[in-house]
C-alpha cells in the first residue's frame, strides 16, 4: 500500500481493489447497532481545510470518528487569500501537536504533495481535494458506488460529462477508472477539456447524445455558471440543452445505467431535478459510500505504517 | 593601480598566451610576457581566458528588497559567476522609472566594486503599463540609461509599445520585451501541455509569448527602431525572430540558462523552486532555443537572476514567487548545454555572454576583445572542473537555485574588472573596491 | 504434527465435546475467525448437523479491525464478518486454528461484544501451542502442541491450502 493518498493514479490496480474490498466490510459495519470500531483509537487525525467544504469534512470525520481516532477540524480559510499562516507553519504546527494523519483540501493544486514531500509533517496525508487537480477519495467513493451497482468495473464503459478543465473529480475518476480496466469517455464543449487530454487514457467526445448509448454509468459535474462569464460557454441554458441530464437523455440509458454526481448540484444546469430525484441516480448512495471509502483509506494508510517494524505474535 | 601577469591562459579556448593586465587595461597578449616589477603572477594553465561577462538581465532587489538581494550581495554573486557587468533590472521598490533611482543603483554598484551596474529604465512608470516613464532623463543621467524594461510585466498596450520603440531612438536605446499576453496568462502557473492538465495547474500557452513576440517584431519594423526580446522559451519564439531577422528587422533576442536546460516535467514535483516566468518549457522548447542560440537567432545568455527569500519559496506552489537566481551557475550551464554538446565554440560564448548583450546594452567598456588597450574585464574558467551545487554556497542572499544537488561542469577560478580581481583562486576577493 | 485423518478425529470430538457442554444446540452460535478458522468452523458446524439432523451454518467473524497490534505490521486485507443469527443470549463457540498469545480472541471478544451480548462465549481451537500472553484459554483443543518460540506451527487446511495438515517449522530442533 501506498504511503500517502496524494493522487489517485498512484494506486495499482490492486491497491485499489484492496481499499473498495475493505470499503464493503467498513459499509456492513454501518448498518451494525454499534457503528465504532476501536481500530484507530489513540490516534490523531486532522482535518486540514483551507477551502469550505463541510460535506467532505463530515464524511472524513464521521469516518475517523467510526474507527475512534480523534479528530481535529482546523480551518484555515481566510488565511489563504491574505498572508496569513502559510501551508508550511500550519503543518508544522499539526505536527507539534502529533498527527498521525492530515485530511487536506486546499485551493492549491499540489499543496498535499508539498504536505507529504517537503518534510513539514511525519503523518499520513490524504488529499482531500486539491485546487484543480485531485479528489482521490472521491473518485473511490465513485468507483465504489459504480461497483455496487454494476460488479466489476473491467470493460464497463463509464461517461463523465462537464467541466474536465476545471474539475478535480474528473481527472482522479479517469485516472482511477482506467486502472481498475473502465472504458473512460469524458464529454464537454472543447473549452472545457484541458489541453492535452488526448494524452490521457480516455477517450473523448463533444457530444453527449453520441455518448449514451452503451454507458453503464454517466457521471454529471459540477458547472458553476460563472463559467460563461469567461467564455467557456455562451450561457447556462446552451450549456444545459447540449450539455445537461434531463429526463429526455436519461430515457436512452440502458436499463441498468445508473447516474450519478459528486455534488453539490446545480438542478437544471447539469442535471435536471427529476433526473436527480430519480431511482437511476445513485447520488444520496455516492454520500452514504463516501464514508465508508474513507474509513477503509483511514484504516489501510494507519495501520500499515511501515516505521514500526517490531514484531509482534 | 596594481598590475597582473596572467600565463598561459587558453584565449577564448584557443591559442595560449599570457596577459599583461596594467592600470585598467590589458597592456599586452603574448607568450613568455616580460613581468613589470611587482606584477602579481596568475597561472591560468588549463583556464580558459574569456572576456568579463555582460548581463541584460539581472534582479539586484535594492531598493527594496534587500531581504532578497542587494546591490552588494548580487554584484558578489555575478563577479563569482564571471559577470564584470550586470543590467539591474527596474522592477524594484520604488521602480527605476526616474532618474533618482538609476542614479542610486548605479552608484551603489560603482562604490561596491565588485561588478559594473548598468541600471534599466522602466519603460511605464511604475510598470503600470499606462504612461512612459521619464526614458529621456534616465538616458541623459549619470547612469545612461539605455535598456528600457517593464520586465516582470509585458508592455501590452500596442499603442505604448510603439510610442516607447520610436522614444528610445532618441538616445539609441532599445526597449526590452517581457512577452506575455497577460489575457491568455490570467494566473498561469506552469507551460500549458500535458502536464499542466494532468497536474491541475492553469497553464502558460507559448502563444502567448508568440503573439507579443509578433507583434512587437512587426512594430518595431514599421516604426524602424530596435527591439530586444526577453528570456524567450518556445519553438515558436525563435522561429518568429528568426524569420524577423531574415526581413532585416532589427530585432535582439535573449535566452536564460535555465530554459536550455532544465524542462516542465520537473513541475511534477510541485516544488515551487521550479516556478519561473516565463515557465520552464517542453524538451522540444528546450531544443529549438539551443538551435537558435547556436545559429544565432538568439544574440544572448541572460541570467534573469531573480533572488527570493525563502518563504516565498517554501510554500504550495500557487502561492510561490516566480524565479531563480543564476549569476553564479550561467557560465556552468553554458558549458553544459552548448560547448560540451559542440553546439558553441568557447569564442561564440564570448559573444553571447559578453561582446553581444554589452553591444545591446550600449556598454561601449565591456564586452571587449581580449587584445592590447582594450579594458580589463577578463574571466579566468576551468572548464574541467565539476561541481555538485549547494543552494548555502552563493554569494547571493537568497538560495532559490533550481540545480540544488546537480553535478555542473566549470568553475570561475578569476573575474578580473577593471584589472583588478575581484575573484581569485575561485572565492571572491574581499573589500575588492579602491 | 498432524495428518488429514488426525485432523478429522480431533474437529469429531471437538464437535461432541460442545454438544455436549451445550445441550441445546438450538442456543448455540458458531463463529469462525478468519481465514481458516472459518474453514474449521464450518466443518463442525456440518458434524452438528450430521448429529443432530438439522442444518446448522457458522459464521465468520473477522477481528482485524479489534487487534492491538494494527500499527506493529503492514496493513492486513479485513475478512468477512458475516453472523448467521442474533448472538444475544446464545452461547457463541469460537473457532480458531491455533491459540498462541491470545490477542486474536482477545480481539474476537471485543468484535463479539459489538455484535450483541450472548449469554456466554466459548473457545474451539485446533491447537495449543501455549505462550500466553493474556489470561484465556481454550475450553476445546484439538491437540496440545509444546513448542519454542522460536518455531512457527503451520495450520493448513484443504478448503484453503489443498491438503489437511499442522506442522511446525523452524526452532533449534
Amino acid at each position: 500500500m501506498i504511503k500517502h493518498l496524494l493522487s489517485a493514479g498512484d494506486l495499482s490496480r490492486e491497491d485499489a481493489t484492496q481499499i473498495l474490498d475493505t470499503a464493503e466490510e467498513m459499509l456492513s459495519i454501518a448498518k451494525r447497532p454499534i457503528k465504532k470500531l476501536p481500530t484507530l483509537r489513540g490516534l490523531t487525525v486532522v482535518n486540514l481545510f483551507f477551502e469550505d467544504s463541510t460535506r467532505t469534512r463530515i464524511s472524513f470525520e464521521a469516518a475517523a470518528k467510526r474507527l475512534s481516532a480523534d479528530v481535529i477540524n482546523f480551518s484555515a480559510k481566510g488565511s489563504s487569500a491574505s498572508k496569513g499562516e502559510g501551508l508550511k507553519d500550519t503543518a508544522l504546527t499539526l505536527e507539534a501537536m502529533g498527527a498521525d494523519a492530515v485530511v487536506v483540501r486546499h485551493h492549491a493544486s499540489g499543496a498535499p504533495h508539498r504536505l507529504a514531500e517537503a518534510g513539514w509533517t511525519r503523518g499520513v496525508v490524504v488529499n482531500a481535494g486539491d485546487g484543480t487537480h485531485e479528489h482521490p477519495t472521491q473518485a473511490l467513493l465513485d468507483a465504489f458506488t459504480m461497483r455496487r451497482h454494476l460488479g466489476d468495473l473491467d470493460g464497463r464503459r463509464i461517461t463523465i460529462v462537464g467541466d474536465v478543465l476545471h474539475s478535480r473529480v474528473a481527472r482522479s475518476n479517469a485516472l482511477l477508472l482506467h486502472t481498475l480496466g473502465a472504458k473512460v469517455t469524458l464529454v464537454a464543449p472543447p473549452t472545457l477539456l484541458p489541453v492535452g487530454v488526448e494524452q490521457w487514457p480516455v477517450d473523448t467526445s463533444y457530444d453527449l447524445d453520441a455518448s449514451l448509448e452503451g454507458a453503464d454509468a454517466v457521471m454529471m459535474l459540477r458547472v458553476q455558471r460563472e463559467r460563461m462569464n469567461a467564455s467557456f460557454f455562451p450561457s447556462a441554458r446552451e450549456y444545459s440543452r447540449r450539455y445537461g441530464m434531463d429526463a429526455a437523455r436519461m430515457g436512452r440509458l440502458a436499463d441498468h445505467a445508473v447516474v450519478m454526481h459528486p455534488g453539490p448540484m446545480n438542478r437544471g444546469m447539469e442535471i435536471s431535478a427529476d433526473v436527480a430525484d430519480s431511482d437511476r441516480s445513485v447520488i444520496v448512495e455516492q454520500v452514504t459510500n463516501g464514508v465508508a471509502v474513507r474509513m477503509a483509506v483511514l484504516y489501510l494508510l494507519l495501520s500499515g505504517r511501515q516505521d514500526h517494524t517490531e514484531e509482534s505474535a | 593601480m596594481s598590475t597582473y601577469v596572467i600565463r598561459r591562459a587558453s584565449v577564448l579556448g584557443e591559442q595560449v598566451a599570457d596577459l599583461l593586465l596594467e592600470d585598467g587595461r590589458i597592456t599586452a597578449v603574448g607568450t613568455d610576457l616580460d613581468a613589470p616589477e611587482g606584477a602579481t603572477e596568475v597561472d591560468a594553465e588549463g583556464l580558459v581566458a574569456l572576456p568579463g561577462l555582460v548581463d541584460l538581465h539581472t534582479h539586484l532587489r535594492e531598493p527594496g528588497r534587500e531581504d532578497a538581494e542587494t546591490v552588494l550581495s548580487g554584484t558578489r554573486a555575478a563577479a563569482r559567476g564571471g559577470f564584470t557587468c550586470v543590467h539591474a533590472m527596474a522592477n524594484t521598490e520604488p521602480v527605476a522609472d526616474t532618474a533618482g533611482v538609476v542614479e542610486q543603483v548605479w552608484r551603489l554598484g560603482r562604490e561596491h566594486g565588485y561588478c559594473d551596474v548598468q541600471p534599466v529604465g522602466a519603460v511605464t512608470v511604475g510598470l503600470a503599463g499606462e504612461r512612459l516613464a521619464e526614458l529621456g532623463a534616465m538616458a541623459d543621467s549619470a547612469a545612461r540609461v539605455r535598456v528600457f524594461s517593464d520586465d516582470g510585466k509585458c508592455v501590452w498596450d500596442p499603442v505604448l509599445m510603439r510610442r516607447a520603440l520610436e522614444y528610445v531612438k532618441a538616445f539609441d536605446g532599445v526597449v526590452a520585451q517581457h512577452a506575455q499576453e497577460p489575457r491568455l496568462t490570467v494566473d498561469a502557473q506552469m507551460n500549458e501541455g500535458p502536464l499542466s492538465g494532468e497536474l491541475g495547474l492553469a497553464g502558460w500557452p507559448a502563444v502567448a509569448e508568440e503573439a507579443i513576440v509578433a507583434r512587437d517584431v512587426l512594430l518595431a519594423e514599421h516604426v524602424g527602431s530596435r527591439l530586444h526580446v526577453c528570456h524567450l522559451s518556445t519553438r515558436g519564439s525563435v522561429e518568429l525572430v528568426r524569420w524577423a531577422k531574415s526581413r532585416g528587422i532589427d530585432v535582439t533576442a535573449e535566452v536564460t540558462p535555465h530554459h536550455l536546460l532544465l524542462t516542465d516535467d520537473l513541475v511534477r514535483s510541485y516544488d515551487p523552486i521550479f516556478k519561473v516566468n516565463p515557465p520552464l518549457r517542453s524538451a522540444d522548447d528546450v531544443a529549438a532555443v539551443r538551435e537558435g542560440l547556436a545559429d544565432g537567432t538568439i544574440d544572448i545568455v541572460a541570467t534573469d537572476h531573480a533572488p527570493h527569500p525563502m518563504e516565498d519559496k517554501d510554500c504550495e506552489w500557487g502561492a510561490a514567487a516566480f524565479g531563480m537566481i543564476g549569476l553564479e551557475t550561467a557560465l556552468s550551464i553554458v558549458q553544459q548545454t552548448m560547448v560540451d554538446t559542440g553546439a558553441l565554440t568557447w569564442a561564440r560564448v564570448a559573444e553571447v555572454l559578453s561582446a553581444n548583450p554589452a553591444r545591446i546594452g550600449r556598454v561601449a567598456e565591456h564586452g571587449r576583445p581580449l587584445a592590447a588597450g582594450e579594458p580589463a574585464h577578463v574571466v579566468l574558467y576551468d572548464p574541467a572542473a565539476r561541481r555538485v551545487v549547494e543552494p548555502r554556497d552563493t554569494a547571493s542572499l537568497s538560495r532559490n537555485t533550481p540545480y540544488a544537488g546537480r553535478e555542473l561542469p566549470g568553475r570561475v577560478v578569476a573575474t578580473f574588472l577593471h584589472g583588478r580581481p575581484t575573484v581569485l583562486g575561485g572565492t571572491l576577493v574581499e573589500e575588492a573596491h579602491a | 504434527m498432524l495428518d488429514e485423518r488426525d485432523i478429522a478425529r480431533a474437529l469429531t470430538r471437538i464437535t461432541h465435546e460442545i454438544l455436549e457442554r451445550n445441550r441445546d444446540s438450538e442456543g448455540v452460535v458458531i463463529l469462525g475467525i478468519p481465514t481458516r478458522g472459518v474453514h474449521l468452523a464450518r466443518r463442525i458446524a456440518a458434524r452438528m448437523s450430521e448429529v443432530e439432523g438439522r442444518t446448522i451454518t457458522a459464521g465468520s467473524l473477522d477481528v482485524t479491525m479489534f487487534r492491538d497490534d494494527l500499527r506493529l505490521k503492514p496493513a492486513r486485507a479485513i475478512g468477512r464478518t458475516e453472523v448467521p443469527e442474533d448472538v444475544d443470549g446464545k452461547v457463541v463457540v469460537l473457532v480458531d486454528d491455533v491459540l498462541f498469545s491470545g490477542r486474536t480472541i482477545r480481539a474476537a471478544l471485543d468484535a463479539v461484544s459489538e455484535l450483541g451480548r450472548p449469554k456466554a462465549v466459548q473457545l474451539a481451537v485446533l491447537v495449543d501451542r501455549g505462550h500466553r500472553e493474556l489470561p484465556i484459554r481454550a475450553d476445546f483443543v484439538g491437540k496440545n502442541l509444546p513448542t519454542s518460540l522460536a518455531e512457527k506451527v503451520k495450520v493448513r487446511v484443504a478448503e484453503h491450502d489443498d491438503a489437511d495438515h499442522v506442522t511446525i517449522e523452524g526452532g533449534a530442533a
